[in-house]
């Protein structure tokens, strides 16, 4: 994805945003469904509520240079979401929109990915290994920075991959950590929809001319 | 909201998943505290469902808002975080003055609007809720 081959102009913003956003309500059943296991059952709802509002805005949205672009996600997210989430993820895009440039390269993306995981484990009190959304960013984040051929496969491959990771493992922050040991044997709800916006962004930048 | 609360006083904001914990928790802090002590309440998501909702957070701090500052008592896990992202969306000034207390929300209510009532700076109005949560 580097910004010679790929132009970040308002169809790509466009293309990018809307896949995410499909990706996450076309899987909203499946996302309340893990969180009915281990949660209060309405992450799916939550988000296909946050990403329906980003679509309503998106013509607005994908107008504006991507760090304005991706900052109005971010508030859209925080404001509609409801749920811990809105905040969670509001701060991801907030963050990546506060340090991506309107043209990223590889280099400079990862940079800016890495800096709003920052934020979100701020934002969360958190870190990797507690059974959170965490668990797919923070591996993603290290294989972006990394960088180096077919970066968009990997990057799908990992964040799929770390999403599944999460079954083993026991929730010690969020909703699920009420639950302690009886966490472990389920998909973490925010790890699955992390993983599932991270494929869809990658798929899409596949799908580019 | 609540034209008898005297504006030097420390304001109260309690913010549950549940509109009705948040309400009851409210009429507790009247009953027990009066009315010397700005106070608002919030519930549930955008929808009317169980959830927290940062624009009513927002719209609370407003209500409960005085030169003294405002205290948030929250319930579970999302209501923090989406109280800590209300105060960030604050104008710089008046961020300094809000403080999410880690307290239960009830008595932490009740504590930090008796406290703010003798009209106690923010910072002890938030040490007293505080003091009630196991160390």
């Amino acid at each position: 994805m580097g910004s010679n081959e790929d132009v970040m102009d308002e169809t790509m913003r466009k293309r990018l945003i809307e896949a995410m956003a499909q990706a996450v309500i076309a899987h909203a059943d499946e996302l309340t469904e893990l969180d009915r296991q281990i949660g209060d059952g309405d992450h799916g709802l939550n988000m296909k509520r946050g990403f329906e509002a980003v679509l309503e805005a998106l013509p607005a949205t994908a107008a504006k240079p991507l760090p304005e672009a991706l900052k109005g996600v971010g508030t859209t997210l925080v404001m509609k979401v409801g749920g811990a989430s809105g905040p969670l993820y509001g701060t991801l895009f907030l963050a990546l929109g506060k340090t991506i440039s309107d043209t990223p390269t590889t280099a400079t993306l990862a940079e800016a990915f890495a800096a709003a995981v920052e934020a979100v484990k701020a934002r969360g009190k958190s870190q990797a290994g507690q059974k959170t959304m965490l668990d797919v960013l923070v591996p993603v984040a290290t294989v972006l920075s990394a960088g180096g051929a077919g970066l968009g496969s990997r990057v799908r491959a990992e964040a799929l991959a770390a999403a599944e990771a999460t079954k083993p493992m026991k929730a010690t922050r969020g909703r699920a950590s009420f639950l302690g040991e009886r966490s472990i044997g389920h998909l973490d709800p925010g790890a699955r929809s992390s993983a599932l916006m991270i494929a869809a962004v990658c798929d899409a930048i596949g799908a580019s001319p | 909201m609540n034209r008898k609360a005297s504006s030097k006083n420390v304001g109260v904001v309690i913010v549950s998943h549940s509109s009705k914990v948040a309400e009851g928790a409210a009429d507790m802090v009247r009953q027990m505290v009066g009315d010397a002590v700005p106070l608002a309440f919030t519930g549930g998501n955008a929808d009317g469902g169980l959830g927290t909702d940062v624009a009513a957070i927002l719209a609370a701090i407003e209500r409960a808002w005085t030169s003294a500052g405002v205290v948030i008592l929250v319930d579970l896990g999302g209501a923090e975080t989406n109280s800590e992202m209300a105060v960030e969306m604050l104008d710089e000034k008046r961020r300094s003055h809000v403080a999410v207390c880690n307290a239960p929300i009830v008595e932490g209510a009740v504590i930090a609007a008796t406290e703010a009532s003798g009209g106690s700076p923010l910072a002890t109005v938030k040490r007293m809720a505080e003091e009630l949560s196991p160390q």
